[in-house]
């Protein structure tokens, strides 16, 4: 699975919001309706949650794959909590999976856990990477810096995510119990966006999934709702405590792993504005930061339910109940190969115009003429958030010169002659004032 | 081979702004392939550059000139100039005033950086007229 973002193209009506608001211009509308450009969608799910027209779908596996396997394991990310009125405890949520097919359940928080012990355990002995050490725990945000800042790369913390470490551990316990072989047991993570879901298929750090997929929390929540009602007496799951569920909420890593000068960035805008400042070095006084490409964190990804805020909350309440850790992790469990990457992710270079240098110059500078015979209103009716965009689609031969509506209206004029088009054009686009026939109907303007 | 050319107005006191400049040319960079040790030089370069101009120069223009084998950045203003070059280029040494220092700049490491990453630099610069600071990068 390359992508979780799919088009319904059924309801897509070709506007132009999604495109505009594509943090890395991954979006076309082509012929009426919107066209991802896979190589820059890093999954972030802004289009999904600015589409007027529910159009951009996220897309996750179906709970049909639970019948695949004899043994099914629930990972549940720490966010699924935040979604339920009146929890009184995390026991009733994980007693409720054991009710919807799963037959186990391993918290990712308790993964995370285990993380943030490999990490107080490793600082004090192995030498320190290139600072400041950017956090590897939100995937839209790994395939960002991928496509985008090759050179921060090396400033990854090369950790698996709670939601792998978790997979790892719990096939390996499920095959203990169970005798079966590791492929028997399907391990399913529970997740808030679908960055996490194509991260459970293609994962950023490692050589192979080590999850046989993920449902989305939205795809849960009804079914969990009645089991967990007729649970009276839930049985004591919950394996988590303070640390490993504050990870769903921005900051909570940070504070996991007892970073000091740390920065917490959450939206996808103001992280890839602190990205930028840190590759410049502006800002020396950090030594880690902690990037969610949704707002509020986990919290706040579109597969989610409840209102991010209102997650946070309980959250937060629930927390206040709760010891730091519930105990120690086992040594294996904080095996290096186990809790680190397996393979660093490599830059992709999404932006790139031409593998050959000479052949990009050169076509910068046809861009950059095109781009200066447009308008710069950035209207988007000719499919790309920009006259810069649509300048470089043309150059590349995605898009035709034609595309542009204002570049027709000067052949037009051509035809027409100097009166000809204005009045064809919409209001705002117009050059000259209305004629005193069009003024009585609209207010002189 | 023609050059590729960029030039980026610099707002003078604006500090939000500042970075603008270094942003975009970096974008540019990343699209034409550059290496992204290169690319980082030149975008710190870039950076401190225009910060020296939002301080002292009230404002300037930031011309970026790319061709196979190196980036030219040139930084243009016409502010007070620099009366005593080898003192701006001591680290640690600044003009800036408290203002400006309370943002937590005129650390008096500008021109020092400046120098650190780039290849080769030049200053022209005459007292009340204005001052040209010249960065050489070689693209390896």
């Amino acid at each position: 699975m390359e992508h979780s973002v799919v088009l319904d193209y059924t309801r897509c009506r070709g506007c132009t919001t999604c495109i505009k608001t594509c943090p890395t211009e991954a979006i076309r509308v082509r012929r009426g309706k919107a066209r991802i450009l896979s190589d820059r969608c890093i999954d972030c799910g802004r289009c999904i949650q600015v589409c007027p027209h529910r159009a951009m779908k996220p897309l996750s596996d179906s709970l049909d794959r639970l019948k695949q396997y004899p043994y099914c394991v629930a990972v549940p990310e720490p966010s699924l909590y935040g979604q339920f009125h009146h929890l009184g405890n995390v026991d009733l949520i994980l007693g409720g999976l054991l009710k919807v097919g799963f037959n186990k359940v391993f918290e990712a928080a308790k993964a995370a856990e285990i993380l943030a012990e490999y990490v107080s355990q490793r600082e004090k002995e192995s030498p320190r990477r290139a600072l400041p050490l950017i956090s590897p725990q939100c995937p839209a945000i790994l395939r960002l810096i991928r496509i985008r800042f090759p050179h921060l790369i090396e400033h990854l913390d090369p950790l698996v995510m709670p939601m792998e470490l978790a997979a790892t551990l719990a096939r390996k316990e499920a095959c203990a119990e169970t005798g079966l072989p590791p492929e028997e047991i399907g391990v399913f993570a529970i997740v808030p966006c679908p960055a996490k879901v194509t991260a459970a298929h293609s994962p950023e750090g490692l050589d192979a999934p080590v999850l046989d997929g993920a449902f989305s929390i939205q795809e849960l929540y009804l079914r969990l709702l009645r089991p967990m009602e007729e649970l009276k007496d839930p049985l004591p799951l919950m394996a988590s405590g303070k640390v490993g569920m504050g990870v769903a909420i921005a900051g909570g890593e940070s504070r996991s792993r007892q970073a000091q000068r740390y920065v917490a960035v959450d939206g996808i805008e103001n992280c890839i504005q602190m990205l930028e400042e840190i590759e410049d070095e502006r800002q020396p006084e950090v030594d880690f930061i902690e990037l969610s490409a949704c707002t509020q964190g986990c919290v706040g990804g579109c597969l989610n339910v409840e209102n991010p805020y209102i997650a946070k909350m309980r959250i937060q309440r629930m927390m206040e109940e709760l010891p730091a850790f519930t105990w120690p992790a086992e040594p294996e469990e904080l095996d290096r190969e186990i809790t680190t990457f397996s393979r660093m992710p490599q830059y992709s270079p999404a932006f790139r115009l031409d593998p050959d240098r000479a052949e990009a110059m050169a076509k910068h500078l046809r861009i950059e003429a095109f781009e200066a015979t447009l308008p710069g209103l950035h209207c988007g009716s000719c499919g790309a958030p920009n006259c810069h965009a649509f300048a470089e689609d043309v150059v590349q031969g995605r898009s035709s010169a034609d595309d542009c509506i204002f570049k027709v209206r000067e052949r037009m004029r051509d035809v027409a002659g100097p009166d000809g088009t204005d009045a064809y054009l919409p209001p705002p686009f117009r050059q000259k004032k209305q004629t005193a026939k069009d003024g009585a109907q609209s207010g002189t303007v | 081979m023609e050059p590729v050319k960029l030039v980026y107005p610099v707002e003078g006191g604006d500090f939000i702004q500042a970075g603008e400049a270094s942003s975009k040319m970096k974008m540019t960079l990343k699209k034409l392939g550059l290496p992204s040790d290169v690319i980082r030089k030149a975008s710190i370069c870039m950076y401190e550059g225009e910060i020296n101009m939002v301080i002292h120069a009230n404002g300037g223009q930031a011309e970026v000139e790319i061709t196979m084998d190196q980036i030219v950045l040139r930084m243009v203003d016409h502010g007070p100039g620099i009366p005593d070059i080898p003192k701006a280029m001591e680290e640690g040494y600044s003009t800036a005033g408290p203002e400006v220092r309370s943002l937590g700049f005129g650390a008096g490491m500008g021109l020092p950086n400046m120098k650190r990453y780039s290849d080769e630099m030049d200053i022209e610069t005459e007292v009340g007229k204005g001052t040209t600071v010249v960065m050489k990068l070689k693209i390896g």
